[in-house]
């Protein structure tokens, strides 16, 4: 390992409570997704109609990145093509698979449609955050039974060593139905004394990861 | 930093079960792609290029029941297999790692067995993992169109980094019903075989194949041509979810980040190519702020067609074959120049001495991705 990394901060979204930083933000009222992410997206001042039309995947993961990076300036602090964004969940994006199989199951009431289409690939989610912020880095979408914080770290423990990029976002980021959560970090190129949390390793992660 | 070697490799498409197969058939100017008019796939007739259902059959039962096995698992377990048995190297230990690419695997259970737990790409990847007696947890890279290219741009990283002594990638994709609606949906369906970089072109041919390449950080001693997979980059445009970028920034900046790493000059360009009005426009331009726009430039989609998941590895398999065998492949389908910013397209197959190769491609989510091959 070349230099020292940290974690800066993470947004953690499980069972309707929001957590960024060791802090509980937001408990949702435990409707269905649709509802808690639209009241997050009320209690959290969001405002960015394009979010009115991603689908659930790409709200979840959306949010998630705003929760996290709400003052935190990275736009100012890194040119948009040293921010990264690496992925991973179990569902892959089985639960607009779900819909847009709907829309092709019958002949007679036959209606696939591009807005739906488009989401059927988990790595829409990168997207969709990269436009918002303009991040132009490294984007990479893994799919896994289980979060796997040994990996990831090392994984991007070699691409700050490499240059490739020198801020990352990374986690999780799963939706299958009503179940959901999203556990995103938030990692630079510094030491848990100047910012953060802890320094990025696979105990930590682990241990943010598992908090309930 | 050690090196990352290609040693050894599979394509499986409608013209062909290997590479070899496949590189005949391209120089024979074969293509895969042909009318379908299937009902159970789509209610209009398309141009797709797709595998034959009872050849692959008879292909996989020379060595196991396909009765077990989903079209999908027989592909990428026939490709795996024909790689496995071109090396020496034992892959069974605990410094091997499987990747999987692709963008839907098995998805085409979804209609007749919605809660199949085959429909998790995971679960997809440990099959074949276990059928291959693999050790490590598989890992499953879906990126949209780019996942190829960037399963083989990771591997080769883990690689560098010492995380892994060497890497089986396979990438497979197959075109069900749910693609092509899909596809169909966006009106990005050619009227015809698709046309790359053609004037007249109007859309991609999709298309089904299984594509294995095994990296190793050692080269075989009897491998008279030693193929190095260099360092590549992935980036996002930030600009749309469903539409390339008008200044191809994204691809711009991979490509460029890649040249900076990998000081050649580039001796040809396998591009993308998927023969939509608004990709191949985004790649000339790319391309001509890279500064490459004198370099030859291919695309394979007029044989195979967009194989998804598939084409990063198929694509890269076929330019490393044009290192090894000095032959430059042709753009089938293209006949006159069609986007704004003039490229060297290549519209006959040549022989040509050539050290490497520059691989791109771009998706949806506004991916892009570069990675360059050499010989050494």
């Amino acid at each position: 390992m070349k230099g020292t990394y940290a974690i800066s901060g993470y947004c953690l979204i499980r069972g309707n409570k929001v957590i960024r930083d060791e802090k509980l933000l937001f408990t949702g009222k435990g409707g269905s997704f649709s509802d808690f992410a639209l009241e997050n997206y009320r209690h959290f001042s969001v405002s960015y109609p394009k979010f009115h039309k991603m689908d659930n995947l790409g709200k979840l993961g959306f949010l998630s990145a705003e929760i996290l990076l709400k003052d935190r300036n990275l736009t100012g602090k890194y040119p948009g093509e040293k921010v990264g964004i690496i992925l991973s969940n179990c569902s892959s994006s089985l639960d607009t698979d779900r819909n847009h199989q709907k829309t092709i199951a019958s002949r007679s009431n036959y209606f696939p449609s591009p807005a739906v289409f488009v989401y059927t690939l988990p790595n829409v989610v990168i997207g969709e955050i990269c436009i918002k912020h303009k991040f132009f880095g490294e984007g990479n979408f893994f799919v896994m039974e289980k979060f796997n914080p040994s990996f990831i770290v090392d994984y991007i423990t070699q691409l700050f060593d490499n240059d490739i990029f020198d801020c990352c976002i990374t986690g999780w980021t799963e939706i299958d139905g009503n179940n959901f959560e999203s556990v995103l970090f938030l990692i630079e190129k510094s030491t848990k004394t100047e910012t953060g949390i802890a320094n990025f390793g696979t105990a930590a992660i682990e241990s943010i990861f598992n908090r309930k | 930093m050690r090196d990352v070697y290609i040693s050894a490799d599979n394509i499986i498409t409608p013209v062909g079960f290997t590479t070899g197969e496949n590189a005949a058939a391209i120089l024979a100017g074969k293509t895969g792609i042909q009318l379908i008019d299937d009902e159970k796939m789509s209610p209009v007739p398309f141009y797709a290029s797709l595998v034959d259902s009872k050849v692959l059959n008879n292909r996989f039962s020379l060595f196991d029941n396909p009765a077990n096995y989903t079209r999908f698992e027989q592909m990428a377990i026939c490709s795996v297999k024909d790689a496995l048995s071109k090396t020496d190297i034992v892959l069974t230990g605990e410094r091997t790692l499987f990747i999987l690419s692709t963008t839907k695997g098995n998805i085409d259970l979804l209609e007749k067995d919605p809660e199949s737990k085959r429909l998790y790409l995971w679960d997809t990847a440990h099959l074949l993992q276990k059928y291959f007696s693999f050790r490590n947890e598989p890992l499953v890279i879906s990126d949209a169109c780019i996942s190829g290219v960037q399963a083989v741009i990771t591997g080769a990283r883990l690689i560098r980094a010492g995380l892994y002594d060497t890497c089986v990638i396979n990438g497979t994709d197959i075109i069900s019903e749910f693609v092509l609606s899909g596809f169909n949906s966006f009106k990005s369906l050619s009227t015809g075989p698709c046309r790359p970089f053609d004037k007249t072109r109007d859309g991609l041919s999709l298309g089904e194949g299984s594509g294995t390449i095994i990296l190793t950080s050692y080269s075989s001693a009897g491998d008279s041509r030693k193929i190095i997979a260099g360092e590549g980059f992935s980036t996002n445009d930030a600009n749309h979810i469903s539409g390339p970028s008008r200044t191809g920034e994204g691809l711009f900046i991979a490509i460029d980040r890649t040249l900076k790493k990998n000081p050649f000059n580039i001796d040809f360009i396998s591009a993308h190519g998927t023969a939509t009005p608004y990709n191949d426009e985004m790649e000339s331009i790319a391309i001509t702020r890279a500064g490459l726009q004198e370099v030859p430039v291919n695309s394979f989609k007029g044989y195979w067609g967009h194989t998804l998941g598939a084409a990063g590895v198929i694509e890269s398999i076929m330019s490393i074959y044009s290192i090894r065998n000095s032959i430059l492949f042709s753009t089938l389908g293209f006949r006159e120049p069609g986007v704004s910013n003039p490229l060297n397209i290549l519209n006959t197959s040549v022989k040509k001495e050539i050290n490497n190769c520059l691989k791109i491609a771009s998706g949806f989510g506004g991916c892009n991705a570069a990675i360059m091959f050499y010989g050494k």
